[in-house]
């Protein structure tokens, strides 16, 4: 797949995408449908996929114990172990998946700092794809958040803080700050620089760009459509916020109803999102349950004191020391190694023919 | 000025986009990461190619020593001699310096008038490429070599001294028995 | 000027695929240099694998049954069912390229499909394509593709250009082990009868004599006969190695290699002299010519091949009625005995758990699989005091030392023989921290890559680890790396040879072996290798004239 191909290819894909909901709501007044049948889909797709997904990993057994160690293993006592990256017991376990799933760590491991250049040292920070994975996680996590003000009534402290934590760093003034910009959230910010960087990175680094696929360009695309209309809704062209709650919390008490007045920009955000989580078990975005599953993480490095079963191990064929002996006896005898049976009583015929055989 | 001079005055400039040629002969996927990983064990055939190729331009400037650029083309050929190149393209980079000079000193060569100069150079690069090709048949011969040194290693000398060797059976498959073609 | 060729074109000579073509429009050439010989049919029968006949991989036509994507398919399908990690693996790689540029065969080359995220992107593309909805309808727009005889063909080149050494894995944030992928990948070609002659061959031997090189009983014992002549030579001590011995407390199993390559040969040495030491302090222990291998070729075949091959370590245990095992210095069989041999072919319950007779150390990480390392087992003598060493007997070597892949990332031994060296050696350096422990480059000729014909292959795949021993070797002098592989021992020296030939190659136990002071041995002139001791050159050069 060429690359270029693969963006245009998701590219229209995506604004397929966006003209659903636009020409529907737009055009022909559905709001019935992309404001609750949409969503409702969406949400069982979403659930229905993640599950059976998950359950069809789980089907296949483990069969074998093989953690990637990534340090020193449990052995003599005046050794130091690696208890995390090579964890001998649950609890290292624990901790080391909390720092993959949390902090990324093998992620983080990726380049060095520092290196040397001729006499003198230079830097270079080459840990960008991490901090930018990081950024990006983070800020689509507390964005979350904050959007269950909307499905929450009373909106509880906690999403209150997170705003006023999110909000705090007030960007000053935007230059269209005549239109009445609110605060501004630094994680939408973030997100959407992240994001970006995602996707020039995919483009600027030849290695990626050869083995990328539209499936990795298309939830860019999709994040980054769902971020840029969230933002313009926000900042630009405002929605009436008191409706959409009324839809959000209709949706969520299962009383649905459609409001009135709501702009046609916010159906074209709530379909990216419907799309982003119907999608996202059939994709490689399940990576998000596949990390707490994925077997040179999640075990343990304990295989020499602690039997780990095969529930399909089976018996097999093998060449056993009797075997072994009959082909070779007489020699061994010779050689004054000692055998289990004396060549007279072993049958004679079977050793000439042997013998036979090893002439040819 | 001399045309020595000039090489140096632009050594930077031209040495950038010689380097650019060389690692263009591989895999465009690769181009990147052997430019930009400055790690030398992350990357050691950029970082080695980059080094090397330096000191190459260096010693261009002046009369060729056989013994001082020998073990620099050295390091850069070893490694061409086990990647996808025929022999040609695994030295061609070489060659191709005298007319990127050209080209990218046009203009300074006229106003000079340096051009006269430039077979003394031109030869230079010549003598350089053929050196490098020796080296290049050096350590492909090398690769049998040690391929067949291999083979009669697998069994231990201790053992060939006691006049043990028939005892172990043959595994390899032989240099001569090439199944292949 | 116009006339003047591009300075470009000269320098490719060949113009490049560009970049417009994705890798699966890009064809495939098997080149020499690169690929190993195919499996010859006697080796395949011997053991029963499927479809034995002469074939090249360099012939248009392999031989295949004309089934044979039903039988590749069906057995993807089995794995997928049997082996959570592989339906994992397919399914999560976000193609972040982090795991990209840190494989070694990349690194050495540059061919994009060494890319560890493209060599599964091989397999995973046909996973898509039979597995995925998304991959059946869009096929090349969702990343998939047809089941072909020439993909059949590029899987098999590159499968055999992995080493199976986990680097990928370390730093791919799901950790996606590509390793795992490659073993699988094998599992599957082996269906159709394409292995190659360097592994199918080894694996034939080692069923039926019990090691990979085919040596049989008495050659065995008569080779490690001469060894005992050799050491009494340089010592002046004469040993007394036992084999197949009943009732002994302790089997000893270590590869073959040991027992006939150099430099392996010299390691052996050092574990005989060893066991010597040890037998007034309460050693009892045993050789084997039946469990005469540690390694298992059978590993870079198929499960139920590593299974096979592996099995006849506890069945002579069990039949000589011995209490445990110990294994000797070896890369592959230590991930085997670790992560598969007591869920193959265990329990050992007849086996007890490991104690060293000399320290009394219970062995407590080898509780079930009651087999010890000799690494752990001596560093534990040393740090207990027991033996005699005068390290400076390696006064002419400056050792640096190699993880061997392995040992590091499937099992975590990284400190037991550092320990070793430092006490048996003066002068130890370590090469750079992204090339060691757990980052450790392969040498490039692991799992069952260490054969002659590809030599090209082996030599790019092993630069990065050359490149770092080229490193300390200019940096403090290093002229000996150490390492815990058999393989290594096979590989190294060659690798050295072409890239930095001032550095040997050395087994652990052999700097043991040089440094242990024998009861009772005569002064020593000369090293195991027969070279003469630092201080001793002189002496050696009167003796000569
Ligand atoms: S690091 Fe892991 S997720 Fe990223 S491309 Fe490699 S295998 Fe895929
Ligand atoms: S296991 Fe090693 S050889 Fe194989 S792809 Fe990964 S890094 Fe490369």
């Amino acid at each position: 797949m060429n690359f270029v191909v693969g963006i245009l290819f998701s590219g229209i894909a995506m604004i397929i995408l966006i003209l659903i909901p636009w020409v529907g709501v737009g055009a022909f007044d559905l709001r019935l449908v992309f404001g609750i049948i949409v969503p409702y889909l969406a949400l069982a797709t979403f659930f229905v996929g993640i599950v059976l997904r998950v359950i069809n990993w789980a089907r296949s057994p483990v069969p074998f114990r093989i953690p990637t160690t990534a340090g020193q293993q449990w052995s003599l006592p005046w050794i130091k172990p690696n208890r995390i990256d090579n964890p001998k017991g649950t609890g290292g376990v624990v901790v080391r998946m909390i720092f993959e799933v949390l902090l990324f760590r093998s992620l983080f491991r990726n380049t060095r700092l520092e290196f040397r250049k001729g006499p003198k040292i230079t830097y270079e920070w080459e840990k960008w794809l991490w901090l930018a994975a990081l950024v990006f996680h983070y800020s689509f996590l507390v964005i979350f958040l904050r959007h269950f003000r909307f499905f929450l009534d009373p909106v509880p402290a906690f999403i209150h803080i997170l705003e006023r934590l999110d909000g705090f760093l007030q960007m000053g003034p935007l230059p269209v700050s005549g239109l009445g910009v609110p605060e501004v959230y630094i994680t939408d910010m973030l997100l959407l620089l992240a994001l970006l960087y995602l996707f020039l990175r995919r483009l600027y680094v030849h290695q990626t760009r050869y083995i990328s696929l539209p499936a990795d360009y298309f939830p860019l695309f999709l994040l980054l459509t769902l971020g840029l209309t969230g933002v313009l809704m926000r900042y630009f062209l405002r929605v009436d916020l008191t409706a959409v709650k009324e839809l959000a919390i209709g949706l969520v008490k299962f009383h649905p109803k459609v409001p009135e007045g709501i702009g046609v920009i916010f159906y074209i955000h709530l379909f990216m999102l419907c799309t982003l989580i119907a999608y996202f078990p059939f994709s490689k975005l399940v990576h998000m349950a596949g990390i707490f599953l994925s077997p040179t993480r999640n075990l343990s490095n304990n295989s020499r004191f602690v039997r780990h079963i095969n529930p399909w191990n089976y018996p097999v064929k093998v060449h056993t020391y009797e075997e072994y002996e009959d082909e070779f006896r007489d020699k061994m005898i010779e050689a004054g190694l000692p055998v289990e049976k004396m060549p007279e009583k072993a049958e004679e015929g079977a050793g000439a023919k042997e013998e036979e055989e090893k002439k040819e | 000025m001399k045309l020595e001079q000039l090489l140096s005055q632009k050594g930077p400039g031209i040495l950038g986009k010689w380097l650019n040629l060389a690692l263009e002969t591989y895999p465009s996927d690769a181009h990147r990461f052997l430019k930009k990983q400055k790690d030398r064990f992350a990357n050691p055939v950029g970082t080695t190619i980059e080094r090397e190729i330096k000191s190459l331009y260096e010693e261009l400037l002046r009369e060729i020593d056989p013994e001082r650029v020998s073990p620099i083309l050295d390091r850069i050929v070893r490694i061409r001699a086990v990647q996808e190149f025929s022999p040609s393209q695994a030295v061609a980079f070489i060659f191709s310096l005298k007319y990127l000079v050209r080209r990218e000193l046009e203009k300074e060569l006229r106003e000079n008038e340096l051009f006269d100069d430039l077979p003394g150079f031109e030869a230079r690069v010549d003598e350089v490429g053929l050196l490098a090709f020796d080296i290049y048949m050096k350590c492909r011969e090398k690769l049998y070599e040690i391929r067949a040194r291999e083979a009669r290693a697998e069994v231990s000398g201790l053992l060939r001294k006691a006049g043990m060797i028939g005892m172990v059976p043959v595994w390899k498959a032989g240099i001569e028995k090439d199944n292949g073609g | 000027m116009s006339d003047l060729p591009k300075p470009e074109d000269l320098a490719k000579v060949k113009h490049l695929p560009p970049i417009w073509k994705g890798w699966m429009r890009t064809p495939v050439e098997i080149r020499s240099g690169i690929y190993c010989y195919g499996s010859k049919p006697a080796n395949l029968e011997y053991v029963g694998m499927p479809n034995p006949r002469e074939w090249s991989p360099v012939d248009e036509d392999w031989k295949l049954p004309d089934n044979w994507k039903q039988i590749f398919l069906d057995g993807l399908r089995e794995r997928l069912e049997k082996f959570r990690s592989l339906k994992i693996f397919m399914d999560i790689c976000v193609r972040c390229g982090a795991c990209a540029d840190k494989c070694h065969f990349f690194i050495g080359s540059g061919d994009p499909r060494n890319m560890p995220v493209l060599r599964a992107e091989l397999l995973r593309s046909i996973y898509r394509k039979e597995y995925t909805t998304a991959g059946k309808i869009l096929g090349r727009f969702a990343g998939a593709r047809e089941m072909t005889y020439q993909v059949l063909k590029e899987l098999w080149y590159y499968f055999f250009q992995c080493t199976e050494c986990r680097r990928c894995s370390l730093f791919c944030p799901y950790g996606i082990d590509t390793a795992e992928i490659t073993i699988l990948g094998r599992e599957l070609l082996n269906l159709l009868g394409l292995n190659t002659d360097w592994i199918s061959a080894p694996v034939a031997n080692c069923y039926r004599t019990g090691n990979h090189l085919g040596i049989q009983p008495h050659a065995y014992k008569d080779m490690i006969d001469f060894f005992v002549d050799d050491i009494e030579e340089i010592t002046g001590v004469r040993l007394n190695p036992s084999f197949n011995r009943k009732g002994a407390e302790i089997l000893f199993i270590t590869p073959s290699g040991d027992v006939f390559a150099d430099p392996g040969t010299y390691t052996c040495m050092g574990y005989l002299m060893l066991f010597h030491y040890l037998e007034n302090l309460g050693l009892d222990l045993t050789w084997s010519t039946f469990a005469s291998e540690g390694g298992n070729f059978g590993y870079f075949t198929s499960h139920e091949m590593a299974k096979r091959l592996n099995a006849k370590m506890y069945a002579e245990a069990k039949r000589l009625g011995v209490k445990w095992i110990l294994g000797g210095e070896c890369g592959h069989m230590w991930r085997v005995i670790n992560q598969y041999m007591d869920t193959f072919n265990g329990p050992a319950d007849f086996l007890e758990e490991p104690v060293s007779p000399i320290t009394g150390t219970k062995f407590e990480n080898a509780k079930t699989t009651k087999m010890v390392h000799i690494t752990e087992f001596t560093a534990d003598l040393i740090k207990q005091n027991k033996l005699k060493l005068d390290p400076s007997r390696n006064d002419n070597l400056v050792v640096t030392f190699h993880d061997s892949c392995n040992p590091a990332r499937g099992m975590g031994l990284l400190e037991e023989p550092r320990y070793i060296i430092k006490n048996t050696c003066n002068h130890f350096y370590e090469m750079p921290d992204t090339t060691i422990r757990e980052q450790t480059f392969c040498c490039g000729s692991g799992a069952g890559l260490n054969a002659g014909e590809n030599m090209e292959l082996r030599m790019r795949g092993g630069l990065p680890r050359a490149n770092a021993v080229k490193y300390v070797h200019e940096k403090y002098g290093v002229n000996m790396m150490a390492c815990i592989c058999a393989i290594d021992r096979a590989a190294l020296p060659t690798l050295m040879e072409y890239w930095v030939p001032e550095v040997g190659i050395t087994g652990v136990h052999e700097l043991v072996g040089n440094a242990l002071i024998l009861e009772g041995e005569k002064e020593r002139k000369t090293d195991l290798r027969g070279e003469p001791l630092p201080g001793m050159e002189e002496e050696e050069e009167e003796e000569n004239v």
